[in-house]
């Protein structure tokens, strides 16, 4: 038998939140956890333990006094740390949120608070963020205890912001996944646990549904957005009959129950439009008025040159390629993906020379191999028309 | 065992033999070169050969020191005329012999019309760490 890795994970801001409020600082806690979960994958599958939390708690508890130990004597610092520590307050909810708003603290890098927010809240070893971030495990091991450093002084108890959790979150989800974990289904089990986590009346709980919604609306759409070479599949060409119903049907749940709040923020207008791409059989049944009219919302809560640009697509298909390029004209030729959109807009306006020059120059500044090969290949196909 | 570098160039290489722009070739033909491409890394991966292998973006700057205190002096993007590395595989191999077959393979990836590339790779062998037995 093997351990579910997974359910291990869960445990794991709790466990931290119990050595926390023994006493532990947050960075020994950390690491003593880690060391837990370690024991844990190596001796459960033989001798599972029949309360895998106090089991967890017992151990990373023990690792942590060890280790305490070692460093006074080594330090020649008297044993401050009491062996056999009184029950604290009951774990909870409590305590998996103060570590979410800990590992997103605003005096994180963000590439910091991934890292810290994979490794204490998701309870993933340092070697596997850092083959997800394809970067050694020196450097990510580096990257982490830096950012313990830098919230040392933090105390679990304070209120954080919501949002910046969500930041990290969405930049977790977004930036996809490689190596042995799949960061993207990590991304929606955290924020999953994280609603989970979140007072029912929290003003900002609207917006924390509102990411999880979009999380499974696009993660729905994960298996037809490449081919089996790779390549990437753009959502028209998509085969719909292979996105994940069950995923669009939770996902638009979870957005109507957080739209039903009032409490509108840009994670929810994002929701809503995958929402529409996930509701159309194609593109041409796509409600793109209905788009529109979801990305001037998203305009007026977050006036960002991306959001302008992916509003001009929706603008091309509701209104025809030339309102879509006028729409284009407000956004910054500096922002990726501009030239590959105006190509595209160009090519529908029967501008094929104009459109095949664009897509070779959008490959050209592509920032992914899938991206490039697929702008070439546009460039490529434009010219042989 | 010795590890060597395989560059591939934007610009600054000797043309290919086969040199068509690739926004000039059928879509077909790129699928082609990206399969084959994938593929010979992945089968220098089961042999247990490929180290490491990335493509770079075509846009950098030139950076250098400028005192202390000062930001750092930039120049670019790089001019027209000079050398411009696109991407390169690194591999470690039993032998030169090796190396070369490596990279002739890899020049000889699909282009336009489906023939091969002929493209002209830069092979740079390692600076390795001095052996143990000296003597």
């Amino acid at each position: 038998m093997t351990v579910d890795e997974t359910l291990l994970r869960t445990l794991v801001p709790r466990v931290t939140g119990v050595l926390v409020r023994r006493g532990a600082d947050f960075a020994a806690a950390e690491d003593a956890v880690q060391d837990a979960l370690v024991e844990a994958v190596r001796t459960w599958p033989t001798d599972p333990p029949r309360d895998p939390k106090g089991w967890l708690v017992t151990v990373a508890w023990r690792r942590f006094l060890d280790a305490t130990r070692s460093e006074t004597s080594r330090r020649r610092r008297e044993v401050r740390v009491e062996d056999e520590p009184g029950p604290g307050p009951a774990a909870g909810a409590d305590d998996t949120l103060a570590l979410y708003f800990l590992c997103a603290h605003p005096s994180l890098t963000p590439s910091s608070a991934v890292a810290l927010t994979l490794r204490a809240v998701g309870g993933l070893t340092t070697r596997q963020v850092g083959e997800a971030y394809l970067v050694p495990e020196a450097t990510m091991a580096q990257r982490i205890s830096r950012a313990k450093r830098t919230v040392a002084g933090t105390r679990l108890d304070q209120p954080g912001d919501l949002g910046t959790v969500l930041r990290v979150l969405y930049l977790v989800f977004n930036e996809g996944h490689s190596g042995d974990v799949d960061l993207v289904a990590e991304a929606v089990r955290l924020t999953r646990q994280l609603l989970a986590a979140v007072d029912p009346a929290h003003d900002a709980r609207p917006e924390v549904a509102g990411l999880l919604a979009l999380m499974l609306l696009h993660h729905a759409r994960r298996d037809a957005r490449t081919a089996a070479d790779g390549s990437l599949v753009p959502l028209a060409e998509q085969d719909r009959s292979r996105w994940d119903t069950g995923a669009i049907t939770e996902g638009v749940e979870v957005l109507q129950a957080a739209l039903a709040r009032d409490r509108l923020g840009p994670m929810q207008a994002e929701a809503a439009i995958a929402a529409l791409h996930a509701d159309a059989a194609s593109v041409a049944e796509t409600d793109w008025v209905q788009v529109v009219e979801w990305y001037d919302e998203l305009l007026r809560l977050t006036d960002t040159p991306v959001v302008r640009l992916n509003r001009a697509v929706a603008v091309g298909e509701a209104d025809g390629p030339r309102a879509g390029l006028a729409a284009l004209a407000d956004v910054n030729d500096a922002v990726p993906r501009r030239t590959a959109v105006e190509a595209h807009l160009r090519e529908r306006d029967g501008d094929r020379a104009t459109a095949a020059r664009l897509y070779a120059e959008a490959a050209r500044a592509a920032s992914s191999t899938a991206e490039r090969d697929h702008l070439v290949r546009q460039a490529a196909r434009v010219n042989q028309g | 065992m010795a590890k060597y570098l395989l560059l591939k160039h934007y610009r600054g290489a000797p043309a290919a033999g086969n040199d068509v722009p690739m926004d000039r070739w059928t879509p077909d033909e790129v699928t082609a070169h990206i399969g084959f491409m994938n593929d010979l890394a992945g089968r220098l991966e089961a042999a247990g050969e490929l180290v490491d292998a990335q493509a770079l973006a075509p846009e950098g700057t030139w950076v250098r020191y400028d005192g202390p205190g000062r930001p750092a002096v930039t120049d670019g993007p790089f001019a027209e005329t000079k050398d411009l590395v696109a991407g390169w595989m690194a591999i470690d191999v039993d032998s030169h012999e090796r190396a070369l077959e490596v990279a002739a393979e890899l020049s000889s990836a699909p282009g336009a019309g489906g023939e091969p590339l002929h493209e002209w790779l830069e092979l740079r062998p390692f600076l390795e760490q001095p052996p143990t037995i000296t003597e």
